[in-house]
């Protein structure tokens, strides 16, 4: 009902301006911006949410959770800062409480230093409320930023500990649990990389996952999903793109596991706004395409 | 400033004191987190206005942005590289000093430092010839780095991943037709999905080799693979309107939600 009526309102708007732009007057970019913010902050308001069900891509990912063995040992890397963050936090999340759900350890890092913070936001809010019993340095480390790029990926794809001789805390390497099978990226069993940047996803193909044959995920945010579809299968062997990708996993993940029914999904709650936002770009376009066209004919015929 | 401009710088003081003051006292919020929540709706509605049109407060917040910025990545250049990962290498007792775990001490590591002070030798009237020396290292190692990195994952891996098999678990006709589905998993999806592969990969090529006319069979697939950059290229932009609507989400949400309280 509430669709309904936000399209409606949505719809008059768009069939007055279209009407308008046939008589001539010219529709002002302040006016399209106005659209955007309704479209957007109205079903925000009143909550629109839709159903979702995991593209292979997706599904793919979630399938490498769920086939490793109890214990494994994942590494995350949180590859992106706050402004990255309403479309890739979402995924570090629910992959990070995926693998804690499944019992393996995670090691995490960034190659942002502002990756730092947003660890802190997953370490708030799906660590500490919902594995409270999982222990620092046994079963998650953070071992925090370090200058470099992908000189950083090109040390520790043989050595961590050349490169992490402390964790973020300062704790010695050698005295870290979680390290203790751990020597370099060739011993992890899966590495995920959250991000969208550079250094990012693609560095950590280039530099670990084809050098070290160790398998990557990868959650992005949607500009740079495109340009990382062509690694799919062979190098990556998943990718989240976007919100979208992450709402299909929250999606999947909750109908996996009923006991997170009630689990924040943020993704989900985002993709109300964008699908009704979409609805209006994509008939700002027709109308565009339409009124240029009509145009075009009235010349030709004035001619 | 005119009489209209100071009328709105009024009226956003008093709109920031009275935000401010009511985050700051109604509910769990205590004054200092009040100011930020009230700081970062300011930011975000600054920002934000330049839509409507340039304005002093899209100045105020961008200077701001990028102000800030400078001096969060010079100190994180400081304390995560030179203090990070140069001083424990050279230097115990200086290690200690910053706080820094104890390192191998290389001193291999001072060549880093010397060829610091030879691009700082730019800003030099004279001397600025000697920075070209440790550019030079810089461009060469990233290139020969690069080079055998992108060669493999980006050209010969990439090259390879084309090579998919045209014909997807077949075995016959009758079990072909008899199973047919438009599943994503399914035999007919794999084997469209590598036509497009394939084709699209060939094609493209063709468009971009100039060295026959583009005429006959050899334009229609030009034709073709011009289309195929066409929808790559709309993909593109359709990730990147998701990309852009979903930051506009997020910022909404911290307005609609954290700010107004308009949201749970």
């Amino acid at each position: 009902m509430a669709v309904a009526i936000i399209l409606g309102v949505l719809g008059i708007g768009l069939l007055w301006l279209f009407i308008g732009a046939l008589k001539g007057r010219e529709v002002d970019r302040r006016v399209i911006f106005v659209f955007i913010l309704v479209a957007v902050a109205a079903p925000l308001l009143v909550n629109i949410t839709f159903k979702f069900e995991p593209t292979p891509i997706v599904q793919a990912v979630f399938d490498e959770f769920e086939s490793l063995p109890e214990g494994s040992t994942v590494l995350f890397s949180y590859d992106f800062d706050p402004a990255m963050a309403p479309e890739v936090q979402p995924m570090a999340n629910v992959l990070t409480r995926h693998a804690l759900e499944r019992g393996h350890k995670i090691i995490f890092m960034c190659l942002f230093a502002t990756g730092e913070g947003q660890f802190n936001v997953t370490d708030r809010e799906v660590i500490q409320p919902e594995f409270p019993d999982r222990v620092n340095g046994v079963d998650w480390v953070n071992i925090g930023y370090k200058a470099g790029n992908e000189g950083v990926l090109n040390v520790i794809v043989t050595d961590f500990k050349k490169m992490f001789p402390t964790d973020v805390n300062g704790v010695p390497y050698d005295s870290i649990k979680i390290f203790d099978k751990i020597k370099s990226c060739k011993d992890l069993d899966l590495i995920v990389s959250i991000g969208g940047g550079r250094p990012g996803i693609k560095e950590w193909v280039l530099f670990v996952g084809d050098p070290g044959n160790v398998p990557i995920a990868t959650g992005v945010a949607a500009v740079v999903a495109p340009q990382l579809y062509p690694y799919y299968p062979k190098q990556l062997i998943g990718l989240l793109g976007g919100v979208k990708g992450a709402a299909e996993y929250e999606s999947h993940f909750k109908k996996v596991y009923p006991k997170y029914a009630d689990m924040a999904t943020p993704a989900i709650f985002m993709m109300g706004p964008q699908t009704i936002a979409h609805i209006v770009i994509m008939a700002f376009i027709v109308i565009g395409n339409l009124i240029f066209f009509l145009g075009r004919r009235k010349e030709g015929e004035e001619a | 400033m005119n009489r209209i401009g100071i009328i709105v710088f009024a009226g956003v003081c008093v709109l920031f004191v009275t935000s401010w003051f009511l985050k700051g006292s109604v509910g769990d919020a205590t004054m200092t987190e009040g100011f930020l929540i009230t700081l970062s709706a300011f930011l975000t509605l600054a920002i934000m206005s330049f839509l409507y049109k340039d304005n002093p407060y899209y100045k105020f917040a961008e200077h701001l942005f990028v102000g800030v910025s400078a001096a969060f990545w010079m100190t994180m250049g400081f304390w995560s590289t030179i203090v990070g990962n140069l001083i424990p290498r050279i230097s115990d007792s200086l290690g200690a000093w910053f706080l820094q775990p104890k390192g191998e001490i290389n001193y291999f590591f001072l060549l880093p430092i010397f060829f610091g002070f030879l691009l700082l030798m730019r800003l030099a009237p004279k001397g600025g010839w000697l920075s070209r020396w440790p550019l030079a290292f810089i461009i060469g190692t990233t290139a020969g780095l690069n080079f055998v990195r992108y060669l493999r994952s980006d050209f010969i891996n990439q090259i390879s991943a084309t090579f998919v098999p045209l014909v997807v678990d077949w075995q016959g006709f009758g079990h072909f037709f008899g199973n047919l589905s438009l599943s994503a998993t399914g035999p007919l999806v794999a084997m469209v999905g590598n036509f497009v592969i394939f084709g699209g990969v060939i094609c493209g090529l063709i468009y971009f080799f100039f060295s026959k006319e583009h005429t006959g069979w050899f334009g229609t697939a030009s034709r073709i693979g011009i289309w195929v950059l066409m929808v790559t290229f709309g993909a593109s932009f359709g990730y990147t309107v998701m990309g852009r609507i979903s930051l506009l989400v997020g910022r909404l949400t911290f307005l609609l939600r954290d700010w107004l309280e308009l949201m749970t």
